[in-house]
C-alpha cells in the first residue's frame, strides 16, 4: 500500500512539474518590467538609471539568438513585458499573434527616431504598429588595409584568391549565403531551388579559399591579424577599429542585408504601461547615446546622433549612404521549409573537404 | 521503509533528469512536425552528408580514443610505481579540469592560431611557422587533450588495486618482467581500459564544439549536424531522431563495460 503512495505522489510531482513548464505561469508582480535583451546590448547603468526615476523595478534577462529566444515567447512560460528581437523575427512573432499593438502616446521620444528605419520597419511590421527600432545596421566586408591594398567595393572580393586562406566566413548560412545571392542578383530571401543551388554551388567554390567559418571570433581574428578580411556586421566594426585602426568597413555594391532590432510587447506581458515606459526611456536622447557608446550598435535616435564626434559621422557601419540602402534587403521569415532548404545546402558546404 | 524514503530524491531526480528527457528525445525523434508518427528522422542518418560526418566523427574519436590509450596506459603505470608522490601528480594531471572545459579549448585555439602563441614563437626562434589551426589534426588533439584524463582515471584506479603480493608472486613462479606484464597486469587492468575507452570514445564522438572551435566550422562532425538542427532549422525532430542513432553506439558502449567490468572496478567516480 505505502509503496503505492510512493508511486502516486512521485506520479503527481512530476506532472505538476511538468505543467509548471509549460502556460503562461508566475505570479502577478507588483510594479515590474521583466525585459528580454540579447546578451551585451545595453549599458546595464541604464536600467539602474530607469529603476531610479521610474520606480519601476527592472527585471533583465538575456538570450543568445532569435531562435532560443522564440520558443520562450511562444510557450508563455515565461512572462517578458518587453523584448529586442530582429527583423524576421518580429515578423514570425506578428504571424503567430504573439505581440501587443505599442500604445505610442506613451512614448512620445517616438518622435527622435528616423524616419528613413520606420520606413525600413515595414518590412516587417507593415503599418509600424508593433515595434520601435532599437538598432540598425548592414552586413558588410570588413579588411585589413595594411595587408589588402586592392580597392575593396564588391562581394566578389571575397571569391578573390589573392586572399587566399586570409577569408573568414559567418558561421550561420542566412549570413553566409547573403554573400553568393548578392553576388548573383537574387534576393536574400529566396526559396528558388535553382537560385539556392547558384548560390550553394558558389560556396563550394569559396570553400578551399576560406581559413575558417566562424562568428564571434571574427573579432579576435581580424584584431591580431590572423585573417585579413571577413564579413562582418556593422555594429561590430567600431568596437573592432578602436583596437585596430587598420580594418575598413566597406558595404557591397551590390547590396547586402539590413537589419533592425527593435524592441516590441508579447502578448504575455503584464506589465504594458511599464514596457511602454522602458522604450520611452531608452529613447531619450542621452539614454539612447550612453546605450550607442556601450553596444557600438548604430542608433536609429536622431537625438543621440546628433551627440556623436563628427568623424563618426562618415563612418558607413553608423550612416550607411542612401544609395547603398536603396539596394538592400531585409531579412524576412523563410518557415520551417525554407530554413530548411538553407540547412540542407549549407551542411552540403560544410561536409565538403577541403584537403 | 525509512531507507527506502531517503531514496526518493532521486528517483525524481532520475525520472526529472534522465528518464523524461531521454522520452522527449524518443518522442521528437520518432515524430514529424505536424506530431505524426514518422521514421524519416532516423532515416535520415543514410543521407550522404550525415553519413560521411558520422564516418568522419567515428574515425577521430577512434584515432584520438588509441592516442588516449597510448598516452595513458604507461602514465596510469608510472602512477602506480611512485607510490610516495602519486596522489600529487595525480593533483597535477586533473588541476586543468578544474578549469571550463569550453575556456581550455578556446586557450588551444589561440596558441594553434596562425599568429598565435606557438607560431609566434617558432617565427621569433627563426622556424617556419606551421598551419596547425582548422585541421583535422586539431581537432584530433583537442579532442585527446580534453578527454585524456577520462582514461587516465580509470586505468590508475584499476592498476592501483594490483596488489604488489601479486606481482611478487609472479616473479617467484620465474615469470620476468614482460610477462608479468603480460600475463598478470595486462589481464588484470582490462576493466579500466574498457572503461577509459568508452569514457573517451562517447564524448569524442558527439562533440561539436571542439570541432568548432578548433577545427574552425571547416570539418563536419555529426554532433555539429544535429547542433546544427536544433539551433538553426530549428527541426527539433531530426536532431532528435539523429541523436537516437548516435545513442545506438553509446548502448554498444555500455554493453562492453558490462562485459569486461563486471565488478565496476573501472569506475571512475
Amino acid at each position: 500500500m505505502k509503496r503505492i503512495t510512493c508511486l502516486l505522489i512521485s506520479t503527481l510531482l512530476i506532472l505538476s512539474s511538468l505543467l509548471m513548464l509549460g502556460g503562461c505561469g508566475g505570479s502577478k508582480s507588483a510594479n515590474v518590467v521583466r525585459v528580454y535583451n540579447w546578451g551585451d546590448y545595453i549599458d546595464e547603468e541604464v536600467l539602474d538609471m530607469f529603476e531610479e526615476e521610474t520606480g519601476i523595478k527592472v527585471i533583465y534577462d538575456t538570450f543568445e539568438t532569435n531562435e532560443e529566444m522564440y520558443p520562450k515567447i511562444a510557450a508563455g512560460g515565461v512572462d517578458y513585458d518587453v523584448i529586442c528581437p530582429s527583423d524576421y523575427m518580429i515578423e514570425k512573432l506578428l504571424a503567430n499573434n504573439l505581440l501587443l499593438e505599442i500604445n505610442f502616446e506613451n512614448i512620445p521620444n517616438l518622435s527622435y527616431i528616423q524616419k528613413s528605419v520606420m520606413e525600413m520597419s515595414k518590412a516587417f511590421d507593415p503599418e509600424n504598429k508593433y515595434s520601435v527600432p532599437y538598432t540598425y545596421g548592414t552586413l558588410g566586408i570588413i579588411y585589413n588595409t595594411k595587408i589588402i591594398k586592392d580597392e575593396i567595393d564588391s562581394w566578389d572580393a571575397l571569391w578573390n584568391e589573392a586572399y587566399s586562406g586570409e577569408i573568414l566566413m559567418y558561421n550561420s548560412p542566412r549570413d553566409l549565403f547573403t554573400a553568393p545571392l548578392m553576388r548573383l542578383g537574387y534576393s536574400i530571401n529566396t526559396t528558388d531551388k535553382q537560385q539556392l543551388r547558384e548560390a550553394a554551388d558558389m560556396l563550394l567554390e569559396q570553400k578551399p579559399l576560406l581559413q575558417r567559418y566562424v562568428m564571434d571570433q571574427i573579432k579576435d581574428s581580424l584584431i591580431s591579424e590572423s585573417a585579413a578580411i571577413a564579413m562582418a556586421y556593422s555594429g561590430e566594426v567600431l568596437a573592432i577599429q578602436e583596437k585596430n585602426e587598420n580594418l575598413a568597413y566597406v558595404i557591397p555594391k551590390e547590396g547586402t542585408n539590413y537589419f533592425i532590432d527593435s524592441w516590441v510587447i508579447p502578448t504575455c506581458a503584464e506589465n504594458k504601461a511599464n514596457a511602454e515606459a522602458w522604450i520611452n526611456f531608452l529613447n531619450r536622447p542621452d539614454i539612447a547615446y550612453k546605450n550607442f557608446e556601450y553596444i557600438t550598435y548604430a542608433t536609429p535616435n536622431t537625438g543621440a546622433q546628433e551627440l556623436m564626434d563628427e568623424e563618426l559621422k562618415d563612418n558607413p557601419a553608423l550612416f550607411p549612404s542612401d544609395e547603398i540602402v536603396a539596394n538592400c534587403e531585409v531579412f524576412h521569415s523563410l518557415g520551417d521549409e525554407g530554413d530548411q532548404m538553407y540547412s540542407d545546402l549549407w551542411m552540403e558546404i560544410k561536409n565538403a573537404s577541403v584537403k | 521503509m525509512n531507507r527506502k524514503f531517503l531514496s526518493f530524491p532521486y528517483l525524481i531526480w532520475m525520472a526529472g533528469f534522465t528518464l523524461i528527457p531521454l522520452l522527449l528525445i524518443f518522442y521528437y525523434g520518432l515524430t514529424d512536425r505536424a506530431g505524426g508518427f514518422t521514421l524519416d528522422n532516423v532515416k535520415a542518418i543514410s543521407s550522404p552528408e550525415c553519413i560521411q560526418a558520422l564516418l568522419r566523427s567515428l574515425k577521430l574519436s577512434c584515432i584520438s580514443t588509441v592516442i588516449c590509450l597510448i598516452l595513458a596506459y604507461p602514465l596510469a603505470m608510472i602512477l602506480k610505481h611512485s607510490k610516495s608522490r602519486n596522489s600529487f601528480i595525480v593533483f597535477i594531471f586533473i588541476l586543468p579540469m578544474w578549469m571550463n572545459f569550453l575556456l581550455r579549448t578556446m586557450a588551444w585555439q589561440v596558441l594553434l592560431d596562425k599568429n598565435g602563441v606557438i607560431n609566434n614563437i617558432l617565427s621569433f626562434i627563426g622556424l617556419p611557422s606551421l598551419n596547425m589551426i582548422n585541421t583535422t589534426s586539431a581537432i584530433v588533439f583537442g579532442m585527446v587533450y580534453n578527454f585524456l584524463p577520462f582514461m587516465v582515471l580509470p586505468m590508475y584506479n584499476v592498476l592501483s588495486k594490483i596488489s604488489d603480493d601479486t606481482i611478487e608472486a609472479a616473479h617467484d613462479l620465474g615469470a620476468n618482467a614482460f610477462q608479468t606484464f603480460i600475463k598478470v597486469i595486462l589481464p588484470l587492468s582490462v576493466p579500466g581500459i574498457v572503461s577509459g575507452i568508452t569514457m573517451v570514445f562517447v564524448p569524442a564522438l558527439t562533440t561539436f564544439v571542439i570541432s568548432d572551435i578548433l577545427g574552425g566550422g571547416m570539418i563536419l562532425l555529426i554532433g555539429n549536424v544535429i547542433e546544427q538542427e536544433f539551433t538553426f532549422s530549428n527541426n527539433w525532430n531530426l536532431g532528435s531522431g539523429l541523436s537516437l542513432v548516435l545513442m545506438i553506439f553509446i548502448i554498444i558502449s555500455m554493453i562492453m563495460i558490462a562485459i569486461f567490468d563486471k565488478d565496476g572496478e573501472g569506475t571512475v567516480f
